[in-house]
């Protein structure tokens, strides 16, 4: 119930994507991975809400937008954990989880210094070594970039 | 592998590697096997590396193949700032198979994904060497007749030595034991420990050379440079210590063999080249008939040879 009432304090929407447990400080990344920055749907957010799981969350909700799993799954690297809830008429008539996917292409930065999709501008690319801690090898110089080290592009 | 670049050896599955290896072998046998007969390979070396380069060459000449290509990137057209996509993408039209040396780590693959002709990774900067630990893996075998159950002591720079790595990584699949010897600061990498712990492969950990061979079926020395170390008193302390000398091979296992992937410095001194276990020069050679069989393996001329 109480979940419900946070809900709506970022107001409802009639059709459209709910995306939730995004942690707090990855929002704008969320925003900027799905493209939000760049479409004329009416999105709200919310951040900050407590959640007892991951600490602050944030919510973002877009009107008239559906997603494909391919689209919701590059945000797996900011947010392992959101949830979306498919809003059809007021109504929640599906519910998506995300999925690491196994290859990670753009979003993220090499963080080998000497690799060449620092050096020569070029797509990077990764193969998701460890999927729970979302740890990414380069598919170009073989080296790890974790978590912390990960820069956004 | 047909058509297929190799750009790492991690590219390889286990089957693959040894029938690479078994092709090397024939290759030894009987050198003179004109396959590429009418092939020509570009070898492209964005970086300077002599000995590398004439191994490559001397593979080819020995296959019947031409070569064309450049060894110095000054006199290239990389110095005219034509990128590395236009080199690879105009030298495809002249060869059917490139092999490449470029300082940058990934460019490699990243030729790879853009060339129509296969590449051979000749080294990516600190990256990948395959060819290297193919002539690695060829030796070993060759030397101890298997590649399983080997004990393998490194020496030396195991932190930034990439031919360490990629041998480590390679022989992990044939269930091999492994002895670091290096100075603290050069340790190998905690990220390559816990491959072999979560493999349940046996490694120790030293930094005494003399009393830790005893037991080696190959000693691997690399090189210990004195740019690595943040502290030159440090590198000072260390540069000796490092130093394989003939009287330490006494009391080692008669089947040891000494492995240095050269060029060398004085980590081995001349005194060992002499003993019948030093293996490095040989192992030099073996890297000719490796890079033959890559090649050919490569270009599906592998019926051909005799
Ligand atoms: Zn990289």
């Amino acid at each position: 119930m109480k979940e419900d009432k946070k809900h709506l304090s970022v107001s409802a929407i009639q059709n459209g994507t709910v995306i939730d447990h995004i942690p707090a400080q990855n929002l704008f990344k969320v925003i900027s991975i799905l493209g939000l920055d760049g479409i004329s749907n009416q999105i709200t957010f919310g951040s900050n809400f407590g959640s007892e799981k991951m600490g602050r969350k944030a919510i973002v909700k877009i009107a008239d937008k559906y997603f494909e799993r391919d689209e919701i799954n590059r945000i797996a690297i900011v947010a392992p954990n959101a949830k979306l809830n498919i809003i059809k008429d007021y109504e929640v008539v599906e519910k998506m989880v995300v999925e690491v996917p196994k290859e990670i292409r753009g979003i993220v930065r090499c963080m080998n210094p000497k690799c060449i999709t620092n050096a020569e501008g070029i797509g990077t690319r990764f193969e998701v070594a460890d999927k729970a801690s979302v740890t990414l090898r380069c598919c170009y110089c073989e080296k790890i970039t974790d978590p912390d080290h990960m820069e956004f592009l | 592998m047909t058509n297929k670049s190799l750009v790492s050896i991690n590219d390889l599955s286990t089957d693959e590697l040894v029938r690479l290896l078994d092709l090397a072998e024939r290759f030894e046998q009987n050198p003179a096997q004109p396959v590429l007969d009418g092939r020509i390979v570009a070898t492209l070396f964005f970086e300077p590396s002599t000995r590398t380069r004439l191994s490559f060459e001397s593979a080819v000449n020995r296959l019947g193949g031409r070569v064309i290509g450049f060894s110095e990137a000054a006199s290239s057209s990389v110095a005219k700032g034509e990128s590395l996509k236009d080199t690879i993408l105009t030298v495809a039209n002249y060869s059917d198979l490139i092999v490449m040396r470029h300082p940058i780590e990934g460019s490699a693959r990243w030729a790879a994904e853009m060339s129509p002709v296969p590449i051979v990774n000749a080294g990516d900067g600190a990256n990948q060497h395959p060819t290297q630990t193919m002539l690695d893996l060829y030796s070993i075998r060759k030397t101890q007749g298997t590649l399983y159950n080997q004990r393998v002591v490194m020496v030396g720079d195991l932190k930034y030595g990439r031919t360490v790595h990629s041998l480590l990584l390679a022989m992990a699949q044939f269930n091999a034991s492994f002895v670091f010897i290096s100075p603290k600061e050069l340790q190998m990498p905690l990220e390559l420990k816990q491959f072999l712990n979560e493999r349940g492969l046996r490694f120790e950990e030293h930094t005494e050379l003399a009393e830790n061979i005893k037991d080696a079926d190959i000693v691997y020395m690399t090189r210990v440079q004195r740019e690595r170390f943040s502290d030159p008193m440090e590198y000072e302390r260390v540069k000796n210590a490092y130093v394989l000398r003939r009287h330490m091979l006494e009391g080692t296992k008669p089947n040891m063999r000494v492995l240095h992937p050269l060029p060398r410095v004085n980590e081995i001194h001349v005194d060992v080249d002499d003993s019948p276990k030093a293996y490095y020069f040989t192992q030099a050679l073996n890297g000719v008939f490796a890079r033959m069989a890559i090649m050919t393996a490569i270009l599906g001329l592998t019926d051909r040879v005799k």
